[in-house]
């Protein structure tokens, strides 16, 4: 299949970049050592493993925007797209081979920060096997953005807007490293009008075996994973036509 | 029936005529070069009749088949090697053909056949397994044609395709344009006088988006009564002579 082909450029490009490494992987362990490593030495329980876990395996799906957008945008900026749209390749093969090899990829990263986690005093449960099934619709929508901002942004623009913008909303605004409970008001209403935190607290229900609680949070990002996507495809259209 | 046939074919952004109701004939397997200084709409009549932009108004027909309603077609009898040199940078030189192959719908061992088959006719027997994004521009600039190449083309469109590269380079790529001359219709944009003389079988010169005159570098210079190209195209230009 055409799709097949170009998927599998976007995954060697994805591997063969030892960037795309370090933030896609090792940046998630890091953090997840040294937090735990943090938590070891506090009283307090700031970052125990079984809510530290989840929230890292969703923060470090912004890196997977970053990489989706950064390609994209590149391959417009270089002419690269350009040749491809004058071959047999159609709209749905570009979307595809963009979106589909970014997945599997997504959940290795996810298995990985949860072995890692492992490590560290977290149980293996029936749980985080499903934890590691729900980041896939988690991961749809951090892959859409990256759809999204990469054909809309030029390849410099990316940076800064996934690279820098995106990663902090998503540290910020998803309750990973604090609970917005404690700063409330308009940050905190804002925060749950986003799917960042709805994703951290679905992953920490499914790790926790509350899976009654993954409800309303399944939804908003579900709700947000199709949304993102369809207008990411309304807007790589767009420039296809451009 | 002409390889390209252009009508009234028209190109406006907002209030810029980019191409102004050019009227062209080629003939199949010439080398034509449109030839003009910056901003004279040369990419821009290249990306028309590569289906990458809609014209404004009028048409244009690729071996009989319109661009503006038979894009399929079209694009199944085309190939274009972009102004960048439009490779997959973190592939080899290999890979970025097999994906070219992939696009183009050819099965496994017609792969094979048509790498191996390129690899001779572009020498690349050397670098076959380096890196794209490591070799020189004319090495990246020769890999672009030979992956334009791979959907057996029946008309191949060059955008600029020695800019920036030095006296060596230019002069071992000229030799492979040379070389598919008859084979394909080949059509070349450029801005190096020298270039348009050495390759071309006719010149087409285009100003503001205008076509002033296409015919033969020996017929353009006996029009400008000169015996320099160079001279000829500024008085062409400057409408010293009509």
């Amino acid at each position: 299949m055409k799709m097949l082909t170009f998927a599998k450029r976007n995954i060697k490009e994805f591997i063969r970049d030892p960037l795309n490494l370090f933030f896609g992987l090792g940046f998630p362990i890091a953090l997840i050592l040294l937090l735990s490593a943090i938590q070891a030495n506090i009283p307090a329980k700031l970052f125990e493993i079984q809510r530290l876990a989840p929230g890292v395996t969703v923060f470090g799906l912004s890196f997977i925007t970053l990489f989706s957008a950064t390609i994209i945008a590149k391959d417009r900026s270089s002419s690269f797209l350009q040749r491809l749209y004058t071959t047999p390749l159609t709209s749905m093969d570009f979307i595809l081979g963009y979106t589909l090899p970014l997945i599997p990829i997504a959940v290795v990263q996810c298995i990985v920060c949860y072995i890692t986690a492992v490590m560290f005093g977290l149980e293996i449960t029936v749980g985080v096997l499903c934890a590691v099934f729900f980041i896939i619709p988690v991961s749809v929508f951090y892959i859409a953005l990256g759809l999204l901002c990469g054909s809309v942004f030029t390849d410099k623009q990316v940076g800064g807007i996934c690279g820098a913008l995106l990663t902090n909303l998503s540290a910020w605004l998803s309750g990973v490293w604090f609970d917005l409970e404690l700063v409330g008001g308009a940050f905190k209403k804002i925060s749950y009008a986003l799917p960042f935190v709805h994703a951290v607290e679905m992953e920490r229900a499914i790790v926790a075996g509350n899976y009654a609680n993954i409800f309303p949070h399944l939804w908003w990002v579900l709700v947000y994973a199709v949304g993102t996507l369809a207008l990411a495809v309304l807007l790589f259209l767009r420039q296809m036509r451009k | 029936m002409y390889a390209i046939q252009t009508v009234d074919l028209t190109k406006k952004y907002k209030d810029v005529v980019a191409v102004d109701r050019l009227n062209l004939q080629i003939r199949k397997g010439e080398l034509v070069s449109l030839l003009g200084v910056n901003g004279a709409g040369k990419t821009t009549i290249v990306k028309m009749l590569s289906c990458l932009t809609k014209p404004t108004c009028g048409d244009a027909f690729l071996n009989g088949n319109s661009i503006t309603e038979n894009t399929a077609a079209v694009k199944s009898i085309i190939a274009v090697s972009p102004q960048e040199t439009a490779i997959a940078r973190g592939l080899s030189v290999y890979e970025n053909l097999e994906l070219m192959c992939g696009a183009h719908g050819l099965k496994r061992n017609e792969q094979k056949g048509k790498i191996a088959e390129l690899t001779k006719q572009f020498g690349f027997e050397k670098i076959i397994d380096k890196k794209a994004g490591r070799l020189s521009g004319g090495w990246q600039r020769r890999l672009s044609i030979a992956m334009a190449l791979i959907g057996e083309p029946e008309i191949l469109f060059l955008d600029e395709p020695t800019l920036g590269l030095d006296v060596l380079a230019r002069s071992e790529l000229w030799e492979l344009i040379r070389a598919l001359k008859g084979m394909v219709t080949v059509i070349l944009t450029t801005h190096y006088m020298e270039e348009a003389e050495a390759l071309s079988d006719r010149v087409a010169i285009i100003k503001d988006g205008k076509l002033l005159i296409h015919d033969t570098v020996d017929e353009i210079k006996k029009i400008a009564q000169t015996d320099r190209f160079e001279e000829a195209f500024v008085r062409i230009v400057k409408g010293v002579v009509r």
